[in-house]
């Protein structure tokens, strides 16, 4: 079965074809990156995937399950997650509470436990807390557990980010632009950081990036989009490689 | 322990600490009859702060509309309490049930207003709040009921019109001229024990799952929908139970003053609330009760000085959203109270 799939998914504001027939199937466990120019629809593929926006044709299936239509809650449950361009983080609490917020649903009791205590807080306060702390170990982000997320410093702040996303538990991980503002050495450790996640929490990553080094070195497949619409598909050298996507992105 | 815990504590025993203060001073004559009868009104307004601190700083929503709420519970709890003078008579009971009617009242309101409005982003909120505050408050003021054998009786037009039975009639509002007289059953001691479990709810509620989601709405919605946090419900939840607890003050308001109107229930009140929110720090429920504290004793205490109590207000929160945002300012108190923590260890360490 396909982790992802998508069919000639579109949307339109006012008039403007954002993307249009954007068609494209990811494989258990892989790496597929999504390339283009700057307002080439990237984001916005993002957002219907992740049901900020409704696409207005087309369809996508997760592991076969259709989920157009669905709200971003629904998609979040149904095993999705992302990371966003800029930053979001919940700035005013801990990192610790930032990993816990990603946990809400897979450990849940309700408001009113919460209020009087019962028992059922206890252990869901005591779970949620060590899956949080196991999960920022992996990203060597448990020192700073008691932090404000807004005191982190950039690197660790997109760390935290992706920290946070995984702990939805997703099928799915979609990684916006996750080496913006970073230099080589840090693209380098999170090239790597990608790949682990990838074989460790067994899922499929889609990413976008503008950094090449990042896309050929660990994106298996790619599509690049192009004004709103796919200008081509398939392995990442041969993409690369081809004078259609030179012409886009650096022009004759 | 938790550093919510310990912080929790820390605001319980201010508020026993607190409390003992007032009894002892109130019992040995120390505050006078005057200052003895604020007591009552500090409580409602620190659970009115505390509670519009839920939606405000912790929701990160404005409503203007806080004092509409604590009418609704007002008015309710006014009518439950006359109609049962006579068969409930046990002061203490009584004002336990008008709270929970009061309270449980102006929760549906907050839910009616709540579900359509909260949907919507930006200021809709606020203006829709202040609108219901105005609108609740004109109601009472113009509506007349009254009880009789046969059942409730409603007019908008005066007190005769209801056609009440002579002999078992009684009129509960009286338009404008409201209700009276309302049984003064509010305590100060009600009024800690109250105040204590506002505290516990609300901050039990904010360190825990539906707090943080509650907060993840404030600090980025879009962040909190895509990893699976309902917005409507935390926002619906939070505005809910801060509507429940200013209907709860309004009930101890009706119960302090024997004569209910609408005349307190205005866009005033409800700003003044806001400004106890936000001096004492939005989000900090502790900061919340020492604002209000402050601000509600200070022109008590300054008699000659309430002529100006809106100016002063005014001057105060546009110093303290000035200071709160300069970075000097802030450099500088933390500088000084690094300086003087220093010291302080040095000395410790010399001795």
């Amino acid at each position: 079965m396909k982790a992802l799939e998508t069919k000639n998914l579109g949307i339109t504001f006012g008039g403007l074809k954002a993307v249009d027939g954007f068609t494209i199937s990811i494989e258990q466990g892989q790496l597929y990156g999504l390339i283009g120019p700057n307002g080439a629809g990237k984001t916005t593929v993002f957002n219907m995937l992740t049901g900020v926006y409704k696409p207005g044709s087309g369809a996508f299936f997760l592991e076969g399950q259709p989920l157009l239509g669905k709200s971003p809650v629904e998609i979040s449950k149904c095993g999705i997650a992302r990371t966003f361009q800029n930053i979001r983080l919940f700035d005013k609490q801990s990192v610790l509470d930032n990993v816990k917020l990603g946990l809400h649903n897979r450990f849940p009791y309700s408001a009113i436990s919460g209020v009087l205590r019962l028992p059922s807080y206890f252990k869901n306060e005591k779970l949620m807390d060590e899956t949080a702390i196991e999960l920022l170990k992996v990203f060597d982000l448990d020192g700073e557990a008691y932090t404000i997320a807004a005191n982190l410093p950039y690197g660790k702040q997109r760390k935290l980010e992706i920290a946070r996303a995984l702990a939805t538990q997703p099928k799915l991980l979609l990684l916006d632009e996750p080496a913006a503002g970073m230099n080589p050495n840090e693209t380098a450790e999170l090239m790597e950081n990608i790949r682990f996640i990838r074989d460790r929490f067994k899922i499929s990553i889609l990413l976008i990036e503008h950094d090449m080094s990042l896309v050929s070195g660990i994106c298996e497949e790619i599509t690049v989009l192009n004004f709103g619409k796919i200008l081509t598909s398939g392995k990442t050298a041969d993409v690369l490689s081809d004078p259609e996507v030179i012409k886009a992105y650096i022009g004759e | 322990m938790k550093a919510a815990t310990k912080h929790n504590l820390v605001t319980y025993a201010i508020v026993i600490a607190l409390f003992a203060a007032a009894q002892l001073a109130s019992a040995t004559g120390v505050l006078g009859s005057h200052l003895s009868g604020l007591l009552v009104p500090i409580s409602y307004y620190i659970i009115l702060a505390v509670s519009l601190n839920l939606t405000v700083g912790i929701l990160g929503e404005l409503s203007l509309g806080h004092a509409g709420f604590m009418c609704v519970g007002a008015y309710f709890s006014a009518m439950f309490s006359v109609i049962t003078r006579d068969v409930i008579t046990t002061p203490l009971l009584r004002l336990c049930l008008a709270m929970l009617i009061g309270g449980l009242v102006a929760a549906v309101f907050g839910v009616l207003i709540g579900i359509p409005v909260l949907r919507l982003r930006g200021d809709y909120l606020a203006i829709v709040t202040l609108a219901f505050g105005e609108i609740i408050k004109n109601l009472f003021n113009a509506i007349y009921v009254g009880i009789d054998k046969n059942g409730l009786h409603f007019s908008m037009k005066n007190a005769m019109s209801m056609n009440l039975d002579k002999a078992t009639g009684k009129t509960l509002i009286n338009g404008a001229l409201g209700i009276s007289p309302v049984p003064r059953d509010s305590t100060f001691t009600i009024c800690f024990v109250v105040i204590l479990i506002t505290l516990f709810v609300v901050m039990n509620l904010t360190d825990s799952r539906a707090g943080r989601a509650i907060m993840s709405v404030r600090d980025n919605r879009i962040a909190a929908e895509t990893i699976g946090v309902s917005i409507t419900k935390y926002k619906l939840m939070a505005f809910t139970v801060s509507a429940f607890f200013a209907g709860i003050a309004g009930v101890l308001y009706a119960h302090n003053i024997s004569m209910l109107n609408t005349k307190i229930f205005n866009y005033n009140t409800s700003i003044m609330i806001l400004v106890y929110v936000v001096l004492g720090g939005l989000g900090s429920i502790r900061g919340s009760i020492i604002a209000t504290l402050l601000l509600y004793l200070l022109p008590e205490l300054l008699r000659s000085f309430n002529d100006y109590r809106m100016l002063f207000y005014a001057i105060i929160l546009i110093l303290a959203m000035l200071l709160n945002n300069n970075e000097k300012f802030k450099s500088l108190v933390s500088s000084v109270t690094g300086r003087l923590l220093h010291r302080k260890g040095k000395e410790a360490a010399e001795n």
